[in-house]
């Protein structure tokens, strides 16, 4: 994108282009149209006549966006259509329609009203979750613009109502309304400057130019007449593509990006501009650009419709069991049961027409045993989640100070998600970055200036420090893998304290951080003019020199303090010319062709203003990897400065330029395994002759007219870019988010796999990359890239086969690799990746790239992000997490698993279409792996319990019919079968997927490795539901016989009255809810008073309710009138049998976790109880080191880093001591 | 977001405002920091649950064994044996109007204390079919006024346009045996006062409500009922109408309060009245006493056994082990990461 540069001065008057690179159009012979015709092309829009696109042929639609899922009209419909698509909602529904009915065995109350409460509920829910959407449409829409409404008179409309053909006014620092032509602008020469941050998550300003001929039309009354036509691409999601034609005062003219300004960015810099709307509402490209925002379900929960389906089996089997049971008892002895008078029964029963009575029957036993499906599942889940998110969003650790932004849970239906994510996908700006340069170190003539240490310097020292404290300490050596055999520890811990000495001396000045923003130097020799003093003066002189001329910045002068800020092109640049400024050479004028510096200290000791006069500028590309200026200084010497990446400037040295080689090459490693990004400086002099030869060549190739121009331009200014002097090299910090370094190694031990997806360019992710760990020194990097040319020249075959060889070759040389230690990682380009991500070849891409370390993909379209996290997802079928703050990650947030936006910074469309939004990256850690833990855990929990106590409850129904002639009465009272699932054990089990912690969450912190419990998926595979299940199965067998044969058919009072129906359903009802009360009990291992109170409350509310409800007059309560006062109560029996019961149910249960814990301990376990004993205080080393272990072994992260350095070190030992003829050590 | 700089400028106090709002109040609960226990299942707790299980119900199990053993209870089939041995179509002679006295002989095995309580025991009748058990009228029962409610009472709901009181499947089907008792040609008492629940006699059936049409229609299922007597005190009709569980039940017949001395002959002189022929189901008559628990039923004492013997026998299974392969609680090495370094 090298239009998207900064050529222009702030100040209208100062207004200049270079002219270097870039002819002007007309130069080439006058504007070409284009030729638009056929599909695709078949837009026109008829300027500043808006009134034509209401008609039909022409109309387009509207400015008005709406992200809802819902409106007045279809809420009802759809929602409903959305609660009944789960198949258990369905059945209730089935279930409760016919419970009017003679056929159903319960009274249409107790099926209606439960179904009505969950679905309400549900409902509710979807409603308030929408009705947010809504406003916040509703305050996007109704945003102010000035449209031109007639005889060139502009007044306030809002967003929704502006037409395509309108001409509006859009001031500073106010957003695009729609995707518009930019007409003219407040500058003269009808450029605008434009932040996409929005758009594509970069932060700088983008240059938007006008037509020349649309100049003209610079105020309102300029419009009075004003009309025009454009013939345009249909919409379309390219957001840097535009091809068109402007029909305008009977010339056309061909339109191009760069005189389209998009919706969503914001206007910088210019005051004002005037543009025609082409594209509205859903057809801008950022609307095209977001794909429908899909309703994302966990895996826990599709997987629960697993288990449903099952139980539907289960209980369609069971329902044609009772009901064969019940059509060969109704035919063949029914006759016989003379009192129910079967010669005169309704149809259900009547033995004549026996296959009607059976599909009644049928029909009879599938409501019936409605109670394995646990109806208030879903509506107790969804309360849990609410209460979870409730959590997460007041979760104060994850509130960000700054911002004021706390964490949010935007929908609540994948916190157990967070549990399970294997592969984090992550935007790279904004997210990783502040996007802010720090001048930090640099190397001028061999020597390293600059004493602060950059993030990732102060970090690996920490955890040297305490990984030092462990071995000091260590007395068993076996324990510790990384040091086993008889290691000479003494030189290692030498070896590593010189090390340390050296990053950990400049640790105390963490505290007062720059105060300049991006400038960290700090180094007596160079700051308040000391280099005047070093020997090497002239070399640092021309150092500086470079940094304040060699740039295309432009600055801006604060009137009040005469400081000057800085307008450039990227951030590091910015940083540089901060640094000059600091170091006295303060750049504060730029002309047409002058650059002017002021020198704070120079040899005469006065302030010097020096005026270089800019011959020539060769421009950074990603491909040159460099810039330079031909400059002539007021002594009329010509010098080139050049500045780029190290590998590309040693290559263009002379033989006496090498001077400083070796020790700046040193120094740029350390500055880049310090996660710094660096740039080695250079210059040369040129005579006169040489210069204007050179020259000479230089014009006429930027005056070719034809393709091969740039390529052109590109040898002549390579020519030119010959025998440098290498004078040192710079290192600025890319700015870390913060925290950032250390989540993500918090993560990777985690076992978390992290990809970072990037719009920047490789060097800048590179660079990210090893600023926060994911890549380091000694990895193995493969680069999969294409050459620009081959794309353009060679066919898609070829292109594709280089591809998928370099693939290829990569994954062979993982598959060689012998050292367990070696890590790879993966770097692709977004137009490498656009043939990568295509079917034939995305499964070998993946393949790579799941082998690898980390993946860093740059130069990546928001759809490629999208596609990139598709692939993860759907080809590892692992679960994938997207986190990214910018529009441009909206599709991949959408498209993971789980989608977290960066909340807190402008722009909220990220936010808007996330699951989570969060305010700082670093909170990831605590979301995952505290958040994430817990609910997962939960939500497993509660989801096998559910099903346990369903099973353990609805089965008990089925028995029973086998002893009722299958006739389909139920032995429970209809108002307990209510009870049950909505009030007697619903609050303990909420309790159970609110309130758990198997650990504390200062534990889950510092043992990261429990997360794995997660992905791995060990408390929701089908081992744990089936075992639940058969729980359940063996409770209710329990509970139906022993009850059964205690109240068999003796007296079970003193006084000698038998027991009825109602006794013996009371009874086995009061057996089921103390062991499934019991059961949770069993299963929480925390309690706070309120699962003491939810727990046991159950329980006592059984009894309390059997009270009032026997208390009744015997209309309502029936049979149960006085049960349990007068019944139940006074026998002992009854209690003795409840406590056989409930102990007979939880024993094997007990017996296997007992078992569980004391043979097969899971990490939990011991950690629970390391913490139950305090051993974690008495044994505080003991407790660090396990935690150090807890962690999954990584290859990325600050860990690995000092892993690797580690390994290196004694690497290195090892050779000494084989050289001295020690026998080495072994290493395992 | 406001989108232009001096809006934004302006609103700073708001914002600084807003911020404090937005800040999630600190407080144990929402934090997640609640006072906990956290009970653990060391050894010690397992074992002792399991001890402390078998401690409990070791003794409960004897007390209801000892309980049930001391039980006295006599069970005789009759139906069989009071059908003439020339009848070979028993329904038929049921259904007829023949004299079906019969006379039996009860032998006393045991010393059997006052209050000796009489059962009738129905074997294969379904008084938990859905149709049966839906075939009455609470209402009606409880009161005089509405005597009409009877639309859940079909096909026994009315005669001749009349309603039927007591109406349904229940009160129709009312069993009709009867026994008298006799030790030694001395007639025994049976107490039928007092067999059905308070409660039912108070609330559930009307003091002012009379038969009326009742056995009246077509078919005559079971018992006549005085029409003279209000339900309130037709307790067979009462305990009948709370219909079992199972297929197999018994129901109160009476109570004989005088002590049964072992080796007593009774003499039960019965009427078989009732039909179980056509659907082969059995009639018993019980004699029992009833201790704390209630009747006989050694099941109870020997489930609460086995669960005691059981826990019993978990508690030394996990002491041995314990003892054989102890764990030491909180013991790092059992960490997944030390059981398979490397291989997580």
């Amino acid at each position: 994108m090298t239009k998207g540069r900064i050529r222009a001065r702030i100040r209208r008057s100062h207004l200049y282009t270079f002219g270097c690179l870039r002819p002007q159009t007309t130069e080439e012979g006058g504007p070409h149209p284009l030729q638009l015709h056929g599909p695709g092309y078949s837009r026109t829009v008829y300027c500043n006549q808006p009134l034509i696109h209401e008609k039909k042929s022409l109309f387009y639609c509207n400015n008005n966006i709406s992200t809802t899922k819902y409106n007045v009209l279809t809420f009802l419909p759809k929602a409903l259509f959305e609660q009944f698509r789960r198949v258990a909602n369905i059945y209730f529904l089935l279930a409760a329609c016919l419970s009017a009915s003679p056929i159903s065995p319960f009274s249409p109350l107790s099926m209606i009203a439960p179904l009505a409460f969950v679905v309400g509920l549900s409902m509710a829910k979807e409603a308030l979750e929408d009705s947010r959407r809504f406003l916040q449409d509703v305050k996007v829409n109704n945003r102010k613009v000035s449209v031109h409404k007639s005889n060139g008179e502009f007044v306030p409309r809002s967003w929704q109502r502006v037409m395509v053909g309108d001409v509006v006014k859009v001031e500073k620092d106010q957003f695009f309304p729609a995707d518009l032509l930019l007409l003219s602008s407040s500058y003269e020469d009808g450029i605008c400057y434009v932040e996409t941050m929005n758009l594509d998550g970069e932060t700088n300003l983008k240059v938007k130019r006008s037509l020349e001929a649309t100049l003209s039309l610079d105020n309102d009354g300029a419009f009075w007449d004003f009309s025009g036509t454009i013939h345009c691409e249909d919409p379309n999601p390219n957001l840097y593509s535009f091809v068109g034609n402007f029909e305008y005062e009977r010339q056309v003219y061909p339109l191009d990006p760069s005189q389209i300004l998009l919706r969503d960015s914001k206007l910088r810099n210019t005051d004002y501009i005037y543009g025609v709307v082409i594209f509205t509402g859903h057809d801008s490209k950022v609307m095209q650009n977001s794909t429908k925002s899909p309703s994302k379900r966990s895996t826990i929960e599709k997987k629960m419709d697993h288990i449903i389906y099952t139980l539907f089996t289960v209980l369609i089997l069971i329902s044609f069991i009772s009901s064969i049971g019940f059509v060969v008892k109704t035919k063949f002895q029914v006759p016989k049961w003379w009192y129910l008078q079967p010669d005169n029964i309704e149809y259900q029963y009547d033995p004549k027409k026996i296959m009607l009575a059976g599909m009644s029957h049928l029909i009879t036993a599938l409501i019936l045993y409605g109670y394995l499906i646990p109806i208030s599942l879903y509506v107790s889940i969804e309360i849990v989640k609410v209460l979870q998110a409730s959590f997460i969003n007041q979760d104060i650790q994850m509130y960000d100070e700054e911002t004021g932004t706390p964490a949010d849970a935007r929908t609540s239906n994948l916190n157990e998600e967070l549990g399970q994510v294997d592969t984090i996908l992550s935007d790279k700006t904004g997210t990783l970055t502040c996007n802010q340069m720090d001048f930090l170190k640099c190397s001028i003539a061999g020597t390293s200036y600059g004493v602060r240490s950059s993030e990732v310097e102060l970090a690996a020292a920490k955890q040297m420090a305490s990984d030092m404290e462990e071995q000091d300490t260590e007395s068993d050596l076996s324990n510790f893998p990384m040091i086993k055999g008889r290691v000479p520890r003494q030189n290692v811990r030498r070896a590593e304290e010189i090390e340390l000495e050296t990053v950990v001396t400049s640790k105390g000045d963490e505290d007062k951080r720059p105060a300049i923003k991006g400038f960290g130097f700090e180094d007596s020799r160079l700051m308040n003019g000391n280099w005047l003093k070093d020997p090497k003066a002239d070399i640092m002189l021309l150092f500086f020199r470079i940094l304040s001329v060699c740039h295309t910045a432009i600055p801006e002068v604060n009137e009040e303090t005469g400081i000057c800020t800085y307008e450039a092109e990227s951030p590091d640049e910015g940083a540089f010319l901060v640094a000059a400024r600091e170091f006295g050479f303060e750049f504060f004028r730029r002309t047409q062709s002058t650059v002017v510096v002021r020198e704070k200290f120079s040899a005469s000791g006065g302030v010097v203003e020096r005026e270089y006069k800019i011959l020539n500028l060769l421009d950074f590309t990603s491909k040159r990897k460099r810039m330079s200026v031909i400059v002539r200084d007021e002594e009329g010497n010509i010098i080139l400065f050049c500045k780029g990446a190290d590998s590309i400037i040693f290559d263009r040295l002379s033989e006496n330029g090498k001077m400083y080689l070796e020790a700046t090459t040193r120094h740029l490693n350390e500055y880049g395994e310090n996660g710094l990004r660096t740039l080695a400086l250079a210059y040369k002099r040129l005579n006169e002759q040489e210069y204007t030869e050179w020259n000479n060549e230089f014009h006429k190739a930027r005056t070719a007219v034809g393709t091969d121009r740039e390529a052109l331009l590109e040898e002549v200014s390579d020519l030119m870019e010959r025998e440098l002097i290498l004078i040192g090299a710079t290192a600025v910090e890319d700015k870390l988010q913060k925290g950032v370094p250390q989540c993500i190694d918090k993560l990777a031990q985690a076992g978390l796999k992290i990809w970072v997806l990037t719009g920047d360019k490789m060097e800048t992710a590179i660079n990210i990359g090893f600023a926060c760990s994911l890549l380091r020194q000694g990895m193995k990097q493969i680069c999969i890239t294409l050459d620009s040319d081959a794309v353009t020249n060679d066919r898609l075959e070829v292109v594709k086969g280089n591809i998928l060889n370099q693939i290829t070759n990569a994954a062979q040389m993982i598959n060689m690799e012998k050292d367990p230690h070696a890590a790879f990682a993966l770097i692709i380009d977004g137009k490498t990746l656009t043939y990568a991500l295509e079917d034939d070849m995305k499964h070998q891409f993946l393949g790579l790239a799941v082998d690898c370390a980390s993946v860093i993909c740059c130069r990546v379209s928001p759809k490629q992000k999208a596609l990139v996290t598709r692939l993860v997802k759907e080809g590892t079928g692992k679960t994938t997490l997207a986190i990214g703050d910018g529009a441009n990650d909206v599709g991949m947030i959408q498209e993971a698993d789980i989608g977290v936006g960066i909340s807190g910074v402008e722009g909220m469309q990220a936010v808007m279409a996330s699951d989570f939004s969060i305010a700082q990256f670093r909170f990831l850690e605590r979301l995952l792996v505290i958040h994430g833990h817990w609910c997962y855990k939960r939500i497993a929990q509660m989801i096998c319990y559910f099903f346990y106590k369903n099973i353990a409850f609805g089965l008990t129904i089925f028995y029973f019919e086998a002893f009722a002639g299958f006739s389909g009465q139920s032995v429970y009272d209809d108002w307990y079968m209510i009870l049950f699932n909505v009030v007697l054990t619903s609050l303990p089990v909420i309790s159970l997927g609110v309130f758990e912690q198997d650990v504390p969450s200062e534990v889950c912190l510092q043992f990261p490795a429990l997360y794995q419990q997660g992905p791995k998926n060990l408390f929701f595979d089908w081992y744990r539901i089936l075992g639940w299940m058969g729980n359940g199965l063996y409770s209710s067998l329990i509970i139906f016989f022993l009850v059964i044969i205690i109240f068999y058919d003796q007296a079970f009072r003193i006084n000698g009255q038998t027991a009825d129906m109602a006794a013996v359903g009371t009874t086995m009802f009061t057996c089921i809810i103390c062991a499934v009360n019991c059961q949770i009990a069993l299963t929480m291992s925390h309690f706070t008073w309120i699962q003491h109170l939810f727990v046991w409350g159950s329980i006592a509310t059984w009894y309390l309710f059997l009270l009032l409800y026997g208390v009744l007059p015997p209309k309502y309560s029936k049979t149960a009138y006085q049960i349990l006062i007068e019944v139940l109560a006074p026998a002992p029996i009854y209690w003795t049998a409840t406590l056989l019961v409930t102990v007979a149910c939880i024993l094997p249960y007990l017996a296997h976790i007992s078992f569980q814990r004391c043979f097969n301990p899971m990490d939990h376990h011991i950690i629970q109880e390391i913490k139950y004993y305090k051993k974690d205080i008495e044994d505080r080393h003991m407790w660090t080191r396990e935690s150090s272990k807890a962690r999954q072994e990584t290859k990325i992260g600050f860990t690995a880093r000092v892993e690797a350095k580690i390994r290196q070190l004694k690497g290195r030992l090892q050779k000494k001591q084989s050289a001295l003829g020690v026998p080495s050590p072994t290493y395992t | 977001m406001s989108s232009s700089g001096a809006a934004g400028a302006g609103s700073t106090d708001s914002t600084a405002a807003r911020r404090n709002t937005k800040r999630p109040k600190y407080s144990k609960f929402t934090q997640q920091e609640l006072p906990a226990c956290k009970p653990i299942l060391t050894p010690r707790a397992v074992i002792s649950a399991f001890l402390l299980v078998s401690v409990v119900f070791v003794p409960v199990g004897v007390a209801s064994l000892l309980a049930s053993r001391k039980v006295v209870e006599i069970v005789y089939r009759y139906d069989s044996k009071c059908i003439p041995k020339n009848v070979t179509n028993k329904v038929a002679y049921i259904q007829s109007s023949a004299d079906k006295a019969c006379s039996i002989t009860l032998n006393v095995t045991k010393h059997m204390k006052s209050p000796v309580y009489i059962y009738y025991q129905l074997d294969n009748f379904y008084q938990n079919h859905r149709r049966y058990v839906k075939s009455r009228s609470d209402e009606q029962l409880r009161k005089r006024g509405e005597e009409n409610e009877t639309s859940t009472c079909k096909p026994e709901d009315m005669v001749n346009g009349r309603a039927i009181v007591p109406c349904g499947l229940i009160a129709w089907s009312l069993f009709n045996d009867t026994y008298s008792f006799s030790v030694n040609k001395r007639n025994l008492t049976v107490n039928k006062k007092g067999i059905s629940w308070k409660s039912d006699r108070n609330h559930k059936f009307g003091k002012d409500v009379f038969p009326k049409n009742f056995q009246n229609s077509s078919i005559i299922g079971g018992a006549h009922l005085n029409e003279s007597i209000p339900l309130r005190e037709q307790e067979d009709l009462i305990v009948w109408m709370r219909t079992a569980a199972l297929p197999t039940f018994r129901k109160l017949y009476g109570k004989i309060e005088e002590d049964l001395k072992e080796g007593e002959l009774i003499n039960v002189t019965l009427n078989n009245n009732y039909n179980t022929y056509s659907f082969n189901g059995k009639k018993k008559l019980v004699l029992s006493t009833t201790t704390w628990l209630g009747g006989k039923n050694d099941f109870l004492g020997i489930a609460y056994l086995t669960v005691g013997g059981l826990c019993f026998f978990l508690a030394l299974a996990f002491t041995i082990v314990y003892f054989v392969k102890p764990r030491q609680l909180g013991d790092p090495s059992y960490l997944s990461w030390n059981r398979n370094p490397g291989g997580h």
